[in-house]
């Protein structure tokens, strides 16, 4: 793909949030975890594009929106090496990583099915935390069990 | 400056080291007179949505000997619960009538979500397979008691150390005080990964073991744990681990004079009737003490004693 064709299809946008180097599995989590299904925003969506990095990725251009940090860093769980890029006036402002929060709520499903979080009308909340081994792990809020990435389920 | 006024207890870590210290030097206040009738005029809720006998009349034994209120049930049979209230609107109910809820659930992680929504300080007195604090206080006590001080002891701790909630909360708590750790379980019921932590991230260290025999002569403390049949999701399992560690009088030759046996109680067999005699068997005075515990967070937490 020739430079000027790459700056394109990420600049294609006026005002904006590009977000890069999603794993193709994860984009429409991505999707879900933002709340972007309900945004009234245009939203351009692609996927299983090729990827030096990833293989195949996904890409999700936002426009008009802006992301907090603690939002968009919740996308870290399944994207930790996503890029966001903002765009102002076709020009890219900044572009930075994605980084893992300290906190996440009420996106992940609890993995205990005794915890109070699936048997009564409770919000979830996870502190992340780092094992011995530096996995990043869920431990939850409430009833303090710690899960792996692999079981993490999204609600 | 610790003041404990108004702060649930859900998990033994929510205090800190100094706080423990705290509630284990006003219970020493009420080992000496336990009839302080400083509870004269407020009422106390006791919500067990499962029954638990020997927590309960432990705890109801404290406020009436305080001279406090009980009211609330003691178990889900004679609650709103069956008629399918949820717990948030029993907590938010009850913090109408009480100054102080204490209560037993089988859901893990449903004391710290009543504690969120409650008008009121809560006591965990067991939320499923989570956490027991007040069993940690007097297990703490205990050992503070017999050997005179919580800091450098070896603690042996014996049995299943997978699923006993008593022993990760002992363990979180005991990685404050210097401890090492002498770990006995049978391969299957290992301390997690998840508890180990708080030995290391405290800079201490432990030792595991298969055998019950290699301890003895290093322990101060001996805490013995029930292998629960209901914590297997295979019957067969629980058959081959059942009698691994049972403790005799016999085997207690050789041990250190200051040794002390513990145990959460009730016991099925893993300490053999014989060293009930014995001057190092402390798990009945153990019991007692949890009164005296319960009375002193009670009374921290209702800003009644500092
Ligand atoms: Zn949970």
């Amino acid at each position: 793909m020739s430079d000027k064709r790459k700056k394109l299809q990420v600049s294609a946008l006026k005002n904006g949030t590009v977000l890069d180097h999603i794993p193709s599995e994860h984009t429409f989590h991505v999707i879900k975890i933002l709340g972007l299904e309900n945004s009234k925003n245009p939203i351009y969506i692609g996927n299983h594009l090729e990827s030096n990095k990833l293989g195949r990725k996904g890409i999700i251009k936002i426009s008009d929106k802006y992301f907090a940090k603690d939002e968009i860093n919740k996308i870290s769980l399944v994207a930790p090496k996503a890029t966001l890029i903002e765009i102002k006036d076709y020009e890219v402002i900044s572009k930075t990583q994605v980084e893992i929060p300290e906190h996440i709520e009420k996106i992940v499903k609890c993995f205990n099915p005794k915890c109070v979080t699936n048997n009564q009308n409770v919000e979830t909340k996870f502190t992340v935390i780092t094992d011995h081994h530096g996995r990043m792990k869920l431990k939850c809020h409430y009833c303090e069990k710690t899960m792996a990435k692999e079981n993490i389920e999204f609600l | 400056m610790i003041n404990l006024k108004n702060r649930s207890l859900i998990s033994i870590t929510d205090y800190s080291k100094e706080e423990i210290l705290k509630v284990l030097d006003i219970a020493k206040d009420f080992e000496a007179d336990p009839r302080q009738r400083i509870l004269t005029g407020h009422v106390i809720a006791s919500l067990f949505f499962e029954p638990s006998t020997r927590t309960r009349l432990s705890f109801e034994s404290a406020v009436q000997y305080m001279g406090g209120s009980i009211i609330g049930f003691a178990s889900a049979d004679t609650s709103s619960q069956r008629k399918g209230e949820s717990l948030k609107d029993t907590i938010l109910t009850v913090s109408n009538y009480s100054d102080l809820i204490i209560m037993r659930n089988p859901m893990d992680g449903s004391a710290r979500f009543a504690s969120e929504v409650a008008k009121v300080p809560i006591i965990n007195a067991g939320d499923g397979a989570n956490q027991h604090p007040t069993q940690c206080l007097l297990d703490l006590y205990s050992i503070q008691k017999t050997q005179g001080t919580l800091d450098n002891l070896h603690i042996a701790l014996v049995g299943d150390l997978k699923y006993g909630r008593t022993v990760h909360s002992l363990v979180q708590a005991l990685s404050m005080f210097n401890t090492t750790f002498h770990l006995v379980s049978p391969e299957s019921l290992k301390l997690p990964s998840a508890v180990k932590i708080y030995i290391k991230n405290a800079g201490l260290e432990y030792y595991q073991y298969t055998e019950l025999s290699d301890v003895i002569p290093k322990a101060d403390i001996i805490y013995m744990t029930r292998v629960q049949q209901e914590r297997f999701p295979d019957p067969l399992e629980y058959e081959k681990v059942k009698n691994a560690y049972i403790l005799e009088n016999s085997m207690l030759d050789g041990s250190k004079e200051n040794l002390r046996i513990l145990h959460p109680l009730p016991r099925v067999n893993e300490i053999s009737e014989d060293v009930d005699d014995n001057p190092k068997a402390y798990y009945f005075q153990q019991a007692r003490n949890g009164v005296y515990v319960r009375q002193a967070l009670i009374a921290a937490i209702l800003g009644l004693k500092e």
